[in-house]
Order: C-alpha cells, then structure tokens, then sequence
C-alpha cells in the first residue's frame, strides 16, 4: 500500500474528513505502517502508552482481563482507531488488542497524536464526539444492568 | 625538587655544560684564524713583496701559495661552521632533555599530590604549567652557562685590547658601563614582577576555559555563555595591561642600553680627538679602538639580553618548582618501591583515632576509631557530611589522615608503598573515571603496575627502542617499557590470553555490564583475517538465522542480500552499491557526485529517471513540511530535505517547471539527483521506484561492480553469501540483510532470534570480545556514568585484593540492577574483606555488620536486623527518613 492509498482511507474514516489531505499525508508519512501475525498482540492492559493506532485493514480484538481470564469486549475494523484513551489521559492501556484477519495499522506516536490534535481543533471535537458517544454507551448499559439487579 | 634553577641546571647537566664550555673555548682559535687569514692573504698573497715565498720549507710562486691560503681558508671556514652546528645541535639537544627531565619530575609530582591538593589547583592551571610556561627554559638551559663565558670571553678579550691601545679610551669605553649596571636590575626587576603577574594571570586564564569545558552543559542550560565571556574577557583585559606595561618597561631598557651604546662613540671623538690633536695618541690607534668598539656592541647586546631571559627563566622556575612542592606529597619511592611476591594484606583493620581536617583546620572527621575482622562485609552508612565516604578514602588511603593510623594484617598502612596498597586494596569511589581507551584496557589497568614480561618479539623496532630507553635515562624519565607485558595474569588468576578474556567476561557479568557489552560487540567489527574463526562462525550463524527464521515463520521480518534481487527495505544507494561503502567516496550524502556512479547511471539510463524521481521527492517534501517551522522535529526524523535547504528547493522545483528538467544548470539538477538515493521504498512508501527502475538498478548494480576501477576497490566491500564482511558490523554480517519495515515488532523478534543464534553457534564470547574492543571516548564519555561506574568496580575486582572499599559505588546504577550488582560481589569477594560506604542505610541488610556515621565518628555499630530491632537506633532514623 502505498502513501496515497493511505490519505485515502484516511480520509474516509470521520475523525480526519474534515483534515486537508496535506496534512494526512504528513500524517501518514510520520507513522509507521505496521502488519500484524494473527493473534500477535498489539498492547497488553496495564502497559504504558506511547501510541495510537488507526487500523487500516483488517480486524483488532480488544480483550479485558477478568478473573475467569481474558474476554473480548469488542472488535475494531478498518477506519477505527484503538489505544487512544492511554496516551490522551496518561493511564496504562485498559485492554489488550490482538491483530485479527491481516491486521495493518498506522502507528501514530503520542507526540505526533498531541501535535495533531493541537493544531486540528477539528480532530479534538471528533475524539469528543466519539468519547462521549462511548461514554453515553457506557452509561446506557449501566442502567439497563441497574434495572436488571433491581428487578 | 631543586630550589632555584641553577641548582637544578648544575646538578643534572653538569658535565654537558662543561664539555659545552670545551668545546666553545676550542673553536676560538679556528675563529680568531678565519678573521686573521684573510688579512695575510691581502696582504701577502695577493699583494705579494717576498714572493717566491717560503712555505713550510717549501719554496711556492705566487698563484699557488694564494690557492693554499684560500684552500686554507675554506677548510677554516668549514671548520667554524662545523663547530657551530656542532655546539648548536648539542645544545638543543641538552636543553630538550634537560626541558624532558622537568616536564617528567612535574608530572610525577602530579601523581604523587595529596588527594585534597586537587580541591586547591585547577587542570587548567597544571597543565599550562607543566606545558606552556616550562618550554623557554628548554631554550635557556643549553645557553646558561656556555652563552655567557663566550660572549663575556669575547668582551673580555676586546677590552683588553682597548686597554692595550689606550688606557684612557678602554676607560672610556666602559665608563657608562657602571650606570647601566646600576639601572638595568632595577627596571629589570619591575619587569620581573609584571613577569610574574603574568604568568599567574594567563594561568587564571586556562583555569576559566578548563572549568567552562567541564561544567558546558551548565553554561548551556542556564544561558550563561555571556557571563563566561564577560569572566575571561575581564582576565584577558588584565593580561593585556600587564603585556602593555612589560612592552613599555623593557622597551625602556632597550632604549637604555641603545642611547649608552651610542653615547660612548661620543666619548672617543671629543676625548680620542682631543688626545690626537695634542699629541698623545695616534691616528690610528684611535681608528682601532672605534673598530674595537664596533665588535664590543654585539657581546654586550647579547649579555644583556641574556640577562633578561635569565630573570623570566628563574621566575618561570621559581613559580613553577613552588607549585608543585605542596606538603603531604607523597615520597617518590613510595610509587616505585616493589614487595615481595605474594604480599597479602589479609586480616583485620583497625583503625584508631583518625581524623581529617578541612582547609580552615575544622575537624570533619573526628578520632574515629573502628575494627574490622578479616573477611568481614562491613555496610558504613549515614547522612551525607557523615564522614563515610571520608572513611572509606581514609581506609583506601587515597586520603591520609591528619592524625591517627590505619593498620590492615598489623601492617601501618601510611608507611606501605602504593605497590602494597594500589595491589591489595581494591577502591571504587562515586566519580568512576574512565579512561580514553577500549573497554578492555580501562579493566585491565586493575592489574598493569609493572612491566612483567619483555614485550614480545617483532614487536616494533628494537633499535629505536633501545634509542629512546637510552633518552629516558640521560633524561631521568621512566624506563618501563610501554610495549612490555604489564599485566599481571597471577593476581588476576589466569594464565593464557584465552583465560583472561574468559574472567573478563565473567567480570563483566558480575558488574551487570555484560548485556552492554554484547550489544556494542553486536555493533562493533572485527578484522576477518585476525579471527579468521570467528569470522567462519559468524558465516555459519548467518546461515543457520536464516533457516531458524524460516522454521518459526519469520522469514519476512529480514529480507536478505541477494545479488539478483532488489531490496526494497535498503535504500537505493545500499542496493546500487550491493556493498558497504567504506570511507566517505561512496557514502549516502556523496554518492550522487561520485563520477563513477555517475556514470553506470548513465549507462544504464537512470540519469533521467534519478532526475525526475528526485523532483517528485522534493515536491513531496515540499508539499509535506513546508507550513512546519523550521526547527520542528519532523525534519531531523523524517525529511530527505533539511528545514534550510527547503526553500532552495522550492525555487529549484519552480526552475524545473520553466525549464524543464534536462534543461536545468548541471549544479540545479545534481541537487535533485542526490535525493533519490535515500529513498528506502518500504520505509517511505511514496512509491517512486517503479519495476521499470529496479530491473535497472539491478543492471546498474552489476556493471558497477564489474567496471570498478582499481583506485575505488577499496571504497567499497561488496556484498557476498560466502565472505565476511569486514566493513560491516558483526551483526549486519549475521542478518546479511535488512530488517523489514512494516512488521510488527519485527526488531525485536529478530534480535530474539539472532540471539539465539549467537547462543547456539557459541558466539557469544567472541561478541563480548568484540564489545570489550569498543572505544569508550574521552573520560569515557560515550558510556553512562552507571557503565562507567561498574567499569570502575571490574577493575577493581580483577586483581582479587584483600580488601575491598566502595565508596558509593553503585549510586549511578538504577535500583534494580544495584541491587543485583551488590550481591554479585559480595558473592564473588567471598572470604575477602569488604567495606562499602552506601548512599542509602537500606541497602545495608546483606551486610554482616553496620556502622553507622555521623558528624565524622561512629555513632552505632551492630547487625541490621539488632539495629532495625532496637528501640531507636540512628539506623532506624535512616531507614525513616529514606
């Protein structure tokens, strides 16, 4: 794959849409592109951060450690971004992610991540739409499984 | 050392001077011959009244008897000139050797200072002293005493002469001498005080650039380059206005001694006139005397210039000498006196009453006392200022106590020589120096003391060896010889080279520096012809990572060298060349302008593809980093194009649109062409080389190797399946070929494997080998100061002393590998004494005893555990407070 295929995936995921395709290219050009072995892991939970990955192909598994031993809490595809919440607020990784289907991500290192959010405000209001997407689903389960203890 | 500089000329070339003197008094006969001779030729050669003449019985006519007179001459003339290189060359020689003597009795001065004299002098200034201000006195010594007994003959002589012709005119000539004599000392010694104001200033002056060299990080971190200007502006300033001042004084002097040289001429026309016309002397008396004059100017010049190099010599000397006589210098012969074999400084220490004052005579370490059993682990521990660290020096003796004695098996250790406590005392203090050599040789100084073995044969040139031992003594400077064997394989415990490497891997484990090791041995080279072996194994193992690679699957993570087939994770030069550039004429940043590669791109008609491929990147880069600012850390990482030369390329890319690319100036268009050989396709996935331009690279590849010309065979080390690369690192040679962009973890996958592979071919040994080979830099700056540090404790621990004393030796380890240090050596040093001064009590629980310090004495001494145990214990305060 080449630079250009990349701007245009980048392009079509929502968080860098609004991006000038320069800047992807930057973008692009200052992360490296990595494949992944099937089941070869990308991060384990606890670990410390230092990048985000935008899968480009392929599938993640993201795993969470429990008594009764990992279990998968989601799949991520092509045009999602995984491990973000370590480098944005400086906690080690919540999860493991393993690479599923010919997973190839683009690495994008934490100061090129906070570099690219500083000077795209836009990419900034797109991480807060997500987050508070997730944080709004999040809560819905919380009272769903509320209500079901209650009842 | 010598008191005054006489002293020190006469009692060391004594006889040198006096043949000097010999051989000054001889060549005055020849000389006054060759002034004479001609007169003789004038006057009866050529003008010839008694001729034929008789000549030593022998009746000659005239032609021949001037022939003789001139063969006479020339021989004179060779004579004379003879003699002067002679006496010339023999003085040089004497000055340079009496100039060694000096330079080598400082130097060895130096090494015998006590420890706290450092505090007090700077390097800056010791090495001015010891290089700059001792060089004239080289010059003067040969001149000292021969300079003035032929000038001071020759005065003599023409004075005599004088006297001879008239005595009231020989009183005259020298009339003014007695007023010159006066007045000269005085205004000279005004010059010799701004002499030494001088030399104490420029002093100053390599004091303040030393110390800016040591502490530049902090001149840099907190802007204080315009204070250190302003600093050695001020000193510069001073300097300036004493040279000013010395210019003026001695200029006078100068003035002086002209305006009297002149004056006496005016004695001779009024009194020498006066006495003609009366009568009382003759015409040509006085013509004589004015040419005697005439040649008494020169020696008496001379004289007194001599006599000012004299003062700036002795004050030179006089300053010098007094710096370097500090009390509590150590006695030579406590550096060079030898002991028996097999000394052993096994037993108990006891030390009693000691105590160390600082420079204002406060006691900082107060009649501290203690006893240590033999065999003992002893933990010194408590507040900095405590005094341990002081007492770990004191027990090393790298401090001499100001009262109090340390006796270690009943022997005093102030009146052992260092032979006994450098050899069976091991000490490693929290400023671990290293020096600028390998890794190897910074362990091994542990145990070079002496020459042991005669260097072996064939080793360099015996004749010159001989020649320069035979300088060294007149010189009075070491006779050791560099090139000898000086370690000391018995204290180490080994007997062969193949041992020795072994116990220094074995040491390395020890310190936790091995894992080091073997990473810069991984990095470093080695001569295939010399380790042919090793060379072999490495071929083998290269081999074998292939196959294990394949085995597990992993055969993408490196793509190997093939001669047939384009790399894609090597940049296009790597995969033009097909070899390792050795030198900088096909080095990444030069190839491009190499008229050599120039041409198979030619040939093979990639100039113009080179050219447009080259635009492309640049419009990229263009493209990509124009809007960053110039020091943004994207361009050092990532950019083909540095943030300077961007907007020359925006104006080259403009250019190439007007006038398109094969019409650009050849200066325009080498700029683009130097791009492309950076481009690692893999890595940069911009694309550009398509299969077109890789089907003739690969052309390009063979008939660069085959047409290259004798001149750049050694510019290059091509790569081969067969051969070992000597060019490359030791692990290039095993991966022979690049690891992949792209992977996951693909490094270190692949340095698993390679690992592995250095495991199973036996290999790890000779990479330590290699790793032990790696220069370390000057004070061993290209290590950590935790490396350097545990350098400092393998060379400790080579030698097996008795005792062994670390001063917070491992306080620039990390925790964890502290720790682990630590308890290596308490295990290696098993049965050996061991006091070890910790920069925290915690670290005090492997120990057998504590003891804790504070305020310069022992406060408590008892197990950990008692100690932890009891009620309140200082060492419970510690551990509180850590």
């Amino acid at each position: 794959m080449s630079l250009h295929e990349e701007v245009e995936l980048l392009r079509n995921i929502p968080l860098f849409c609004k991006i000038e395709p320069s800047k992807l290219k930057l973008l692009a050009f200052t992360s490296e592109r990595l494949s992944y072995q099937d089941d070869q892991i990308l991060f384990n939970q606890g670990d410390a951060g230092d990048a985000a990955y935008i899968i480009m192909s392929g599938a993640a598994a993201i795993l969470i450690d429990t008594e009764s031993g990992p279990i998968e809490v989601a799949r991520l595809k092509k045009g999602d971004v995984v491990g973000e919440i370590a480098i944005l607020c400086d906690v080690p990784r919540t999860a493991t992610v393993t690479a599923k289907d010919s997973l190839t991500t683009l690495k994008v290192t934490k100061d090129t991540f906070f570099r690219l959010v500083t000077e795209f405000p836009q990419i900034a209001v797109e991480i807060m739409r997500e987050l508070a997407g997730r944080l709004e689903r999040t809560n819905t389960q919380l009272r769903e499984a509320h209500s079901r203890k209650a009842s | 050392m010598e008191s005054t500089l006489f002293r020190f000329i006469w009692r060391y070339s004594k006889r040198d001077q006096i043949l000097l003197l010999v051989l000054t008094a001889l060549s005055f006969p020849f000389l006054y011959l060759s002034l004479d001779l001609p007169k003789t030729i004038i006057n009866k050669a050529i003008s010839g009244k008694n001729i034929p003449a008789e000549f030593f019985g022998v009746t000659v006519d005239q032609i021949d008897y001037l022939m003789v007179l001139s063969g006479l001459f020339l021989i004179l003339v060779c004579v004379n000139g003879g003699f002067k290189f002679y006496v010339n060359v023999f003085r040089g020689q004497l000055g340079e050797r009496m100039l060694r003597r000096l330079r080598f009795d400082l130097y060895s001065r130096v090494l015998r200072f006590p420890i706290p004299h450092f505090r007090r002098v700077s390097q800056g200034e010791v090495i001015q002293m010891v290089t700059a201000e001792v060089e004239p006195l080289g010059g003067f010594v040969g001149d000292s005493i021969a300079l003035p007994a032929f000038q001071g003959g020759t005065l003599l002589t023409i004075l005599v002469f004088m006297f001879v012709q008239d005595w009231v005119l020989g009183l005259a000539a020298i009339a003014l001498y007695p007023i010159q004599g006066y007045m000269i000392p005085k205004l000279q010694w005004h010059v010799n005080q701004l002499g030494k104001a001088r030399v104490r200033n420029v002093r100053r002056l390599s004091e303040k650039i030393g110390e800016s060299i040591s502490g530049i990080q902090e001149v840099h971190a907190n802007d204080g380059a315009r204070w250190a200007l302003a600093g050695f502006t001020e000193r510069l300033g001073t300097i300036y206005d004493i040279r000013y001042e010395i210019y003026q004084r001695k200029f006078f002097i100068k003035f002086i001694n002209n305006f009297v040289a002149q004056l006496t001429p005016f004695f001779f026309y009024s009194i020498g006139g006066y006495l003609v016309i009366k009568g009382d002397l003759t015409f040509g008396a006085l013509v004589a005397v004015l040419a005697a004059y005439k040649d008494l100017s020169a020696p008496w010049k001379e004289l007194l210039t001599y006599y000012q190099r004299l003062a700036d010599s002795k004050i030179k000397y006089d300053q010098v000498v007094e710096q370097f006589d500090p009390p509590g210098t150590l006695p030579a012969e406590m550096q060079q006196a030898e002991l028996e074999q097999d000394f052993r400084l096994a037993g108990p220490i006891v030390a009693a009453n000691l105590s160390v004052l600082d420079d204002e005579g406060v006691p900082i370490v107060e009649s501290l006392s203690l006893n240590i059993e033999e065999a003992e682990r002893v933990a010194v521990v408590g507040p900095s200022g405590g005094g341990k660290d002081l007492a770990a020096m004191l027990l090393a003796r790298v401090l001499m106590p100001d009262s109090g004695q340390i006796s270690i098996a009943g022997e005093e250790t102030a009146k052992l020589p260092e032979a006994a406590t450098g050899r069976r005392i091991g000490y490693v203090g929290p400023t671990a120096f290293v020096f600028n050599s390998t890794l190897r040789e910074n362990i091994l100084l542990g145990a070079m003391h002496q020459p042991l073995a005669p260097a072996p044969d064939g080793t360099g040139d015996v004749a010159e060896r001989t020649r320069n031992l035979e300088n060294a003594r007149l010189s009075g400077n070491s006779l050791d010889d560099l090139a000898a064997d000086w370690i000391d394989y018995r204290a180490i415990g080994v007997d062969t080279e193949a041992e020795l490497t072994k116990r220094l891997a074995d040491l390395l484990a020890v310190v936790d520096l091995d894992g080091d090791t073997y990473t810069l041995g991984l990095r470093g080279s080695i001569d295939p012809e010399a380790k042919s072996g090793v060379a072999e194994r490495v071929l083998v193992a290269r081999q074998t990572l292939r196959e294990k690679l394949a085995e597990s699957g992993m055969e993408g993570l490196v793509e190997s060298f093939d001669a047939t087939l384009y790399n894609t994770n090597a940049t296009v030069a790597e995969n033009l060349l097909f070899g390792t550039p050795v030198g900088d004429r096909f080095a990444l940043e030069k190839i491009a302008e190499n008229a050599y590669v120039r041409g198979v791109l030619d040939k093979t008609e990639l100039t113009h593809d080179f050219l447009r491929i080259g635009r492309d990147v640049a419009a990229t880069m263009v493209e990509l980093f124009a809007d960053l600012p110039p020091d943004h850390e994207f361009f050092t990482q990532y950019a083909f194009i540095s943030s300077e030369d961007l907007p020359d390329f925006q104006i080259l890319l403009g250019r190439a649109e007007r006038l398109g690319l094969d019409n650009m100036a050849p200066e325009d268009s080498d700029r683009f062409l130097s791009l492309p050989f950076k481009l690692i396709p893999a890595r940069h996935r911009l694309g550009m080389i398509d299969d077109d331009v890789r089907e003739r690279i690969l052309e390009a590849r063979r008939f660069f190797a085959e047409d290259l010309p004798e001149d750049l065979q050694d510019a290059v080390e091509i790569f081969s399946t067969e051969r070992y690369n000597a060019a490359a690192s030791l692990q290039d040679n095993i991966l022979f070929g690049k690891i992949a962009y792209g992977q996951a973890d693909a490094g270190t996958r692949v340095g698993e494997a390679l690992a592995a592979v250095i495991e199973a071919e036996n290999l790890r040994d000779a990479v330590i080998e290699v790793g032990l080979e790696f220069e370390v830099g000057v004070g061993g700056s290209r290590l950590s100061a935790g490396q350097r540090q545990k350098v400092a404790m393998a060379r400790a621990l080579l030698r097996r002393p008795d005792v062994l004393i670390f001063n917070e030796a491992t306080a620039a380890l990390d925790s964890g590998s502290q720790t682990r240090v630590m308890a290596n050596i308490l295990g290696e040093t098993e049965g050996r004494s061991v006091v070890w001064a910790l920069q925290r009590a915690s670290l005090g629980q492997s120990f057998d005893r504590v003891m804790v310090m504070q305020g310069g004495r022992v406060v408590e001494t008892g197990g950990f555990a008692d100690l932890q145990g009891a009620d309140s214990s200082a060492l419970k305060a510690l551990l509180d407070d850590e």
